[in-house]
């Protein structure tokens, strides 16, 4: 009798296996295409793990409703399997690992964060699967040679050396001084490395270069060394704790400096935190809703910010827009291959050029897109205290003045 | 290496004051350390957790539209019984076993707690503003913003109000002679279970008000705790078991030692700098009592 309830227990476990096995292994199943995702649903990445899956399934949504995707005369919908990764590198790999070998998944959409994006990329280029990630931004992710990996974000060394050039315009073309403070992770090293560059290029001044540690929420040295060197611009990237920290011990110290630049402005919802206190920081962006990108899915960055609110009952961030536009860029690959064959569609996407509401879209053969380029905006605040994000650099695309210099603190 | 902080006199006042402040807020929390590792002989990794969970306390009063600085009053109570809660559940099974079980079952609470914040708060780094404005010293050439100031002073208090009660109470007398010797104690007629319970609780009161005062002059995250747990650790060894005076000494000498090293070292070498601290200290120590015991040979 006990025997019996052994064999019947391992068959209807075979059975299962099996099943479920038949039922994913497959990368187009009827109708629909389907991609997998090592997203970060929980850990410390967990708030911008959420933005890119809203991101992504916003994208899936309109995609879907609006006709699907053009395959060989037949239409596709796209499906997404999700795994958490839980903000874990390796994690995040043994989840591509088995999306690939085990549920069959042959295209990848990226994960949260540079790191965990180059702990999947080794796996998806093992296997020629290509993936299409929105939110690794570390130059480094470009310069290993991966034929299979397509970012549809402007590079980390582009974030702030856009400030350094403004500052150095302001300052009537010539070399301004610069203090620097980056957190210690490969992101932030990266952006660190593009303000070095745009030093050089422009003949300015590196006075202070901190690196900030990970367990970062004191950054009071940092500043009193700005106070006593007074540089041009203070430079700063550090996640959304640096965003943070920064304005809070800059405007409790009372800092006087005539540019303030930084990163995660957005993602830390500075002017929501701080309010007033954040005024005139300048910020790096990957996109903004005012911007005028196009495209037939949705339409533009302000219908985009409108959609999404009214879906997920918050403001996109451009970890959302960037993430939608994968999807974006997957859907115009694959109907330019018009096939499923991995290597045709890792072509059709090298081969990408066009427009998305998030920006142009054109790959290196690096995989980073090199048409995008990135946009500051500044804080700007009314007399109520109501604090607004505008553009203020590039040039086309501002909707505001930069306020420069910062008026000193003694005078707000 | 930088010697700025040398170069520039007001630099190294600023540094000091930064750091006394600082160190102030950290004994507060080592105090707690000390007090349940000297009563119940427990190493509770879980304490700079613990400060965090206080933190989210006041940061949740702040959202609410009340002032984050009630939260000093707020998060002990609550996490008074949170202390308790913890005992009950999990300390009474490990309080008489070895200091490894002990360890290992507060790594545990710690991982658990980490999770926990994250899940029920999210992922976000936040932080409570207290808009207490900002103290000019020397010229304005030292700047001290208030809320470190108030987090001090703070942490004062609660450290003069822990010393009388511990003299002058029943359950303070109690807990005194328990970490003296438990088992006369119990003899005694010191309902012992109930003396590990209350310090346990006392202790994460201790932690939340350090917490509402992080939440105010810092930021949190539940990620965050490690290195609270770290710098008790520290200044425990440092002072001594039930040696506040030690303690408050030490929390400061480590909150100044750690902004010179910011300056000189630069700011990635400031947590590292308290390992390598601690490293030298055991070293020390060790060097001491092995001296002593061919001494007594």
């Amino acid at each position: 009798m006990r025997l019996n309830k052994i064999i019947l227990s391992f068959v209807s476990a075979l059975v299962i296996l099996f099943s479920t096995s038949v039922v994913s292994f497959a990368k187009v199943v009827g109708d629909k295409i389907i991609l997998g995702a090592a997203i970060s649903l929980t850990g410390k990445y967990s708030s911008n793990g959420v933005h890119t899956q809203n991101g992504y399934n916003m994208a899936v949504d309109r995609i879907n409703s609006m006709g699907g995707v053009k395959v060989g005369g037949k239409t596709y919908k796209f499906d997404i399997i999700y795994y958490d990764d839980e903000s874990n590198p390796k994690r995040a790999a043994q989840l591509a690992e088995r999306l690939i070998s085990q549920d069959g998944v042959e295209f990848m959409l990226g994960p949260y964060s540079s790191g965990l994006t180059k702990a999947i990329a080794p796996v998806t280029e093992k296997y020629g699967v290509p993936m299409v990630e929105a939110n690794g931004a570390s130059r480094s992710l470009f310069t290993k040679g991966y034929k299979y990996l397509f970012a549809v974000l402007a590079p980390a060394n582009l974030y702030l050396d856009v400030a350094i050039d403004l500052a150095v315009e302001k300052n009537n073309g010539k070399g301004v001084t610069v203090a620097m403070a980056f957190e210690q992770d490969a992101f932030s090293q990266d952006v660190r490395l593009g303000v070095l560059d745009a030093i050089k290029r422009t003949g300015s001044k590196k006075v202070i270069d901190d690196k900030l540690p990970k367990e970062l929420n004191d950054m009071a040295a940092t500043l009193v060394k700005v106070k006593q060197m007074k540089p041009d611009v203070l430079v700063v990237s550090g996640h959304t704790k640096g965003a943070l920290t920064a304005i809070r011990q800059i405007s409790e110290m009372k800092v006087d400096v005539p540019m303030l630049a930084m990163t995660h402005c957005d993602a830390a919802k500075l002017s929501k935190q701080h309010g007033k206190n954040s005024q005139y920081a300048l910020c790096a962006s990957q996109w903004h809703k005012t911007l005028t990108y196009k495209d037939d899915f949705f339409k533009d960055g302000m219908t985009y910010d409108a959609d999404f609110t009214k879906e997920f009952g918050y403001a996109p961030p451009y970890q959302a827009a960037e993430s939608s536009a994968a999807l974006l860029v997957f859907k115009d690959a694959f109907e330019r291959a018009n096939s499923f064959d991995q290597k045709k569609v890792r072509d059709a996407l090298a081969a990408t050029n066009m427009q998305t509401f998030y920006g142009n879209i054109k790959f290196a053969p690096g995989g980073q897109n090199v048409d995008k380029p990135m946009v500051l905006f500044q804080v700007m605040c009314d007399d109520a205290g109501k604090c607004e994000n505008k553009v203020v650099a590039p040039t086309k695309w501002a909707s505001a003045k930069l306020i420069h210099p910062i008026p000193s603190w003694s005078k707000r | 290496m930088d010697f700025m902080v040398f170069q520039y006199p007001m630099i190294s006042v600023q540094a000091c004051l930064d750091g006394i402040l600082l160190g102030i807020l950290f004994a507060l929390i080592a105090y707690g350390m000390a007090l349940q590792w000297g009563v119940m002989n427990i190493i509770n990794i879980a304490q700079g957790d613990l400060v965090i969970l206080g933190g989210y306390i006041a940061y949740f009063m702040y959202l609410y539209g009340i002032h984050p600085a009630w939260g000093v009053i707020v998060a002990p109570v609550i996490m008074y019984f949170v202390g308790i809660a913890i005992y009950k559940l999990v300390i009474n099974k490990v309080v008489d076993r070895d200091l490894f079980i002990s360890i290992l079952a507060t790594f545990g609470i710690s991982i658990l707690f980490m999770q926990l914040m994250n899940f029920a708060f999210g992922a976000d780094v936040v932080l409570a503003n207290s808009d207490y404005g900002t103290t000019m010293l020397f010229n304005n050439n030292v700047v001290l913003p208030n809320s470190k100031i108030f987090s001090a002073f703070i942490s004062i208090l609660f450290a003069i109000c822990l010393v009388i009660y511990m003299k002058k109470s029943k359950l303070g007398r109690a807990i005194r002679a328990t970490a003296q010797n438990a088992r006369a104690a119990k003899i005694l007629g010191v309902d012992t279970e109930k003396v590990y319970a209350a310090t346990f609780g006392i202790n994460a009161a201790l932690c939340g008000v350090a917490g509402a005062l992080i939440s105010i002059t810092f930021t949190i995250h539940p990620y965050m705790g490690l290195p609270y747990t770290i710098r008790s650790f520290m200044i425990v060894i440092v002072a001594g078991l039930g040696n506040l005076p030690g303690v408050a000494m030490s929390g400061m000498g480590l909150g100044v030692f750690e902004e010179f090293a910011d300056y000189i070292l630069g700011t990635e070498f400031r947590i590292g700098s308290v390992f390598l601290l601690l490293v030298l200290i055991l070293i020390y120590r060790r060097f001491k009592l092995s001296r002593k015991r061919e001494y007594l040979k």
